[in-house]
């Protein structure tokens, strides 16, 4: 499919310079790569193994020997908190594809045929929406049981009915455009319909909740995480820290401290990043 | 010269909020082999409807095509399997639409969506494909057919986008050109540049158009026959020269009444009195009655029929005949 490749570089460009006006998004895109690319140095950048702890040095303050401290088992932080953002990273990579590719063609389907199958999996998707975010994963890790594999499928689950909405309601709109009618005049069939004139057309809004989903499946990971949930000891997960650190509140605030502020900054990178995405993006500021 | 379609006794009607909109009722007409075909009235009178239901494009739900025949080049179009259909969209009968804005798909480079059309129908290489590409660009006189198979619909202006969609439609040499109001959304002189392209491709291809507009004008420039609708019926159909110099149908005269001329000094346009009927309540018999200055005794009880009233002119008006009067 070089075809794709050669057209997103003419709208990337465009959309690029309308992203480097907005110095939020901009903000956000730079801890986003910082992030990416912390993820996958991890083993280079960190100064020592994450799982790897001297009780002699418990809960130390931010030194030279250690820059951002230790935990209750004498670990390095900095160097739990630098793997951790793999784990995140492949939480959410992992977990947002699953929702995107499942609820992206249940959207698709849904809005393009209408109809009694529409009406079912929108349903489907309202009672998925009607539960509280964590409280659906929660559930259905209680069911699937705790640990990685089934916190990422939790946070792809719950993830779905967003991107089954927003697809679908684009491609109602574009389904009333002539391009649509003009391709079915020309003798297209469903098939390319959808996977080459509504899939194209919809990826605007597609990548920018990706990119915000981001930051929501962070949080709900290491909210699952933090109750037990989700990643399980000793795997540094910034979640699973964070209920480590719980204990020593008063005494080492520094533990909780850090994978707290890794939590809050990447989610906010993607959520800066995101906002600035649909605003450049978005096609009513096209030309 | 043979019949290239035919349309007997269409019957397309849409389904809304549990109301039927009779939206054609009993259009029949035919197309003779390379000749242009004008199909002319209000907003509304089905004309668009008539286009969609020869490609078997009506929307279902919540339209459908109740009754009558298509026939193309002897093919029953209505009763053909939808993959048949689809085979002869975009290469037996392709469709112009108005919004030359719109109608292309934005994503995808000029070049690559005419290759997709020209490679649907025909087994061509990409490479051949591409070449028939800008041999079709070239013919219909794009500037730079290279360079605008690179670009994007957006790059182009209105009327190089209307060209390049009927390079597009014409790659396949459909036997019928269906134009949706082709130069409605264009200025002025792009539209005379248009139509005078729409005329050449007609005699270079040898393709029937059926030409669908509001614009009298663009009928009386283009047309070799014409059909007048109204309401979802046809009520007169002529030859061009015919239909200009001796309107019969009151609706037709209305219509020609209303065009404005250059030589005449006038505070207001001429107007039909009363407005276009609702066509999920259309009016009993004739369905201009109400409107019509002439109605007499049977006009509101008995749909006039489309009848021959001179040599070629067909008429559905009791005027000229077809329905019992008192006298």
């Amino acid at each position: 499919m070089n075809e794709t490749k050669v057209i997103q570089t003419g709208q990337i460009a465009e959309v690029w310079r309308r992203l480097k006006r907005n110095r939020a998004a901009i903000a956000g895109g730079v801890i986003v790569l910082l992030f990416v690319l912390i993820s996958i140095l991890a083993p280079l950048i960190s100064p020592y193994p994450p799982n790897e702890g001297d009780l002699g040095k418990r809960l130390r303050p931010p030194s030279s020997e250690n820059l951002l401290g230790t935990d209750p088992l004498g670990r390095d932080l900095l160097s739990r908190v630098i793997y951790g953002a793999r784990i995140s990273l492949q939480i959410q990579i992992i977990a947002v594809s699953i929702a995107m590719v499942i609820g992206t063609l249940l959207g698709m389907v849904g809005g393009y045929y209408g109809g009694k199958l529409d009406h079912l999996m929108m349903r489907l998707m309202d009672i998925l929406l009607a539960f509280p975010g964590i409280f659906l994963a929660i559930s259905i890790i209680a069911v699937l049981g705790p640990g990685l594999t089934n916190l990422m499928l939790a946070a792809g689950i719950y993830s779905i009915p967003q991107f089954a909405r927003i697809v679908r309601g684009s491609v109602i709109s574009l389904k009333e455009k002539e391009f649509i009618e003009a391709a079915r005049a020309v003798g297209e069939n469903d098939f390319n319909i959808i996977f080459r004139y509504l899939l194209p057309n919809s990826m605007a809004p597609i990548i920018v909740q990706t990119t915000l989903r981001m930051a929501t499946v962070l949080l709900t990971a290491s909210g699952l995480s933090f109750l037990g949930l989700g990643v399980q000891p000793p795997t540094a997960e910034w979640g699973a820290m964070l209920s480590n650190a719980r204990a020593y509140l008063i005494t080492a605030p520094h533990v909780a401290t850090v994978p707290g502020l890794a939590i809050m900054l990447v989610v906010m990178g993607f959520n800066l990043f995101g906002d600035g995405l649909r605003d450049s993006l978005d096609p009513r500021l096209r030309d | 010269m043979s019949t290239l379609l035919s349309v007997r006794n269409l019957k397309t009607q849409f389904y809304s909020a549990g109301r039927t909109i009779y939206a054609l009722d009993e259009v029949s007409f035919d197309i003779e082999e390379g000749t242009i075909f004008g199909l002319v009235g209000e907003t509304g009178c089905g004309k668009s409807v008539t286009a969609l239901s020869i490609l078997r494009l009506i929307p279902y739900p919540p339209g459908k095509i109740v009754g009558g025949e298509i026939r193309f080049r002897g093919k029953d179009l209505i009763n053909l399997p939808e993959d048949e259909v689809r085979s002869i969209r975009g290469k037996e009968i392709s469709m112009i639409f108005q919004e030359p804005m719109t109608s292309l798909n934005p994503v995808f480079r000029i070049g690559d969506q005419m290759i997709e059309v020209i490679m649907l129908h025909q087994r061509l290489g990409k490479r051949q494909a591409l070449e028939k590409a800008v041999e079709m660009l070239e013919r219909v006189h794009m500037p730079e057919a290279r360079k605008v198979m690179k670009q994007f619909p957006h790059q182009l202006s209105g009327g190089m986008r209307q060209r390049a969609m009927i390079a597009m439609e014409l790659s396949c040499r459909p036997f019928l050109l269906i134009a949706d109001e082709p130069t409605t959304a264009l200025d002025v002189t792009i539209q005379a540049q248009i139509l005078r392209l729409i005329r050449e491709m007609e005699r270079e291809f040898r393709t029937s158009i059926l030409l669908i507009t509001h614009d009298l004008g663009v009928i009386a420039e283009m047309c070799d026959r014409v059909a007048v609708m109204y309401a979802g019926s046809i009520v007169e159909e002529a030859s061009v020269e015919n239909i200009f110099e001796d309107p019969k149908h009151p609706y037709t005269k209305g219509l020609w009444g209303a065009i404005p001329r250059i030589e005449e000094e006038k505070e207001n346009l001429a107007v039909i009195p009363g407005i276009v009927p609702d066509l999920s309540q259309p009016p009993e018999g004739c369905k201009f009655h109400p409107r019509c200055p002439f109605r007499f005794d049977p006009c509101d009880r008995i749909v006039p029929p489309l009848l021959q009233a001179s040599s070629g002119h067909l008429v559905a008006c009791f005027l000229y005949g077809g329905g019992k009067t008192n006298d």
